[in-house]
């Protein structure tokens, strides 16, 4: 159980940022995860009141508030057209929609969690986080990156054109995934994001220039060989490592057939 | 601290905690329909509405409520009594213990999508748990309601 001596509402984001400099003191973002652990808090730094939960949209780029719900994404109609209906699947089955009006995108990235559906979702589409000090750094990074004493302020979307798939592997509807996936295919570049390994998700790419001459059900094959064979993955209660190995290898399968679906190359695939 | 909210549409002021729970708080203001059931934000029995939208109170800090409007089943008894007719009906539920939070959350579904698909239904209230029953007899008690409704509606 959390213990709180003291609440603020942050005034300002260098209020926000100064407060949590102490170790003591926490950004609560939604609280759900904060709320499970055995933990004092001196100061709950809350940042309900910085208008950080809106989505905006520039001619270039979403920006979306760290106090965005996971709900807000799900039914944002520009970012699911943007990635063919990716960020409603990432968050559709995290607990319910009562948890999903709480959970923020801001805590849910800046946690970097293992399990985190949500982290594989931004960095498969090439999204950047903007923290307070630090400024904007692409997700992909920012998972790696060592827990600082940071405030994420957005998340930025950029409007790449892409074609994005997100699946995952759950023991139940509603659980913690056992393994995400999702692939973003864009002009440039096929970016394969496995999560739940359980750790982090990372960020793989066709370095062997595997579909570059297109998407086929054997280029597909060999490609999905490609990942389950780099991808690093760990054992749990969910599901052990060779599990999750061979999750990885299925799931891009299907990710990326279904992109060729998407993008027509599909009549090649039947 | 002290607060002040709405609750049920009734202004309340309050000395609180900094980590009082809404839960807590809301049952201290005699909401005793607000139910912990799982302490793992998972099973829905909390739920409630905070500016119309369905949240899990037990995730809630009472002074993050503040300035907001809280709504529990205790103040919607009009559209509780009508569905839970016909869920009773059914006899879907043995203990009733996960009632209240069910009728919240699936009011709030009529609410956002007054003619739900099967599979919607079963996505927008995959987060109450029940753990009597299956599912099934709140799943035929939805659909005539749902039908009922709109009987009433073509009748109009």
């Amino acid at each position: 159980m959390i213990e709180i001596a003291k609440y603020v509402r942050a005034e300002s984001l260098q209020q926000a940022y100064e407060l949590n400099q102490k170790k003591s003191n926490a950004v609560i973002g939604g609280m759900l995860w904060l709320k499970m652990q055995r933990r004092r808090v001196n100061t709950a730094i809350d940042l309900s009141d910085l208008g950080l939960n809106t989505i905006e949209e520039t001619p270039e780029e979403y920006r979306i508030g760290a106090m965005v719900t996971l709900r807000q994404l799900e039914q944002h109609a520009g970012l699911n057209e943007l990635t063919g209906g990716a960020v409603r699947e990432s968050v559709r089955d995290i607990v319910g929609v009562q948890f999903r009006n709480l959970a923020t995108v801001g805590g849910s990235l800046f946690g970097r969690f293992g399990f985190s559906d949500v982290l594989t979702l931004f960095m498969a589409i090439g999204a950047e986080v903007e923290l307070y000090q630090r400024g904007i750094v692409p997700v992909e990074k920012f998972a790696q990156m060592p827990r600082e004493r940071d405030i994420l302020v957005r998340v930025i979307v950029p409007k790449t054109r892409q074609n994005t798939v997100y699946l995952s592997q759950r023991n139940t509807r509603t659980d913690f995934p056992v393994l995400t996936c999702c692939v973003s295919k864009t002009d440039t570049e096929i970016r394969c994001c496995i999560g739940a390994r359980p750790m982090k998700a990372v960020c793989l790419r066709d370095e062997k220039e595997i579909l570059q001459a297109g998407i086929t059900p054997e280029t597909a094959q060999i490609f999905a060989d490609y990942i389950k064979e780099h991808v690093e993955t760990g054992s749990n209660l969910r599901g052990s490592r060779e599990y999750r190995r061979i999750l990885a290898g299925v799931l891009t399968k299907r990710a990326v057939l279904k992109i060729a679906e998407n993008t027509g190359e599909g009549e090649r695939c039947r | 601290m002290q607060i002040e909210l709405w609750i049920n549409e009734k202004k309340v002021n309050a000395d609180i905690a900094p980590d009082m729970l809404l839960i807590d708080f809301l049952r201290n203001q005699g909401c005793s329909s607000v139910k912990r059931g799982c302490e793992t934000a998972n099973c829905g029995l909390c739920t409630v509405f905070m500016d119309e939208k369905p949240v899990l109170s037990c995730s809630v800090l009472a002074a993050r409520a503040a300035g907001h409007r809280v709504v529990t089943l205790e103040g919607l008894q009009e559209e509780a009594q009508d569905f839970g007719a016909y869920i009773a009906d059914q006899g879907a539920e043995q203990c009733g213990f996960c009632n209240p939070g069910f009728m919240m959350n699936a009011i709030a579904m009529f609410r956002e999508n007054p003619d739900p698909t099967e599979e919607e239904i079963r996505e927008y209230l995959a987060g109450n748990l029940c753990r009597c029953s299956g599912y099934e007899g709140q799943m035929r008690g939805i659909q005539s309601y749902l039908a009922y409704k709109r009987e009433k509606g073509e009748r109009k």
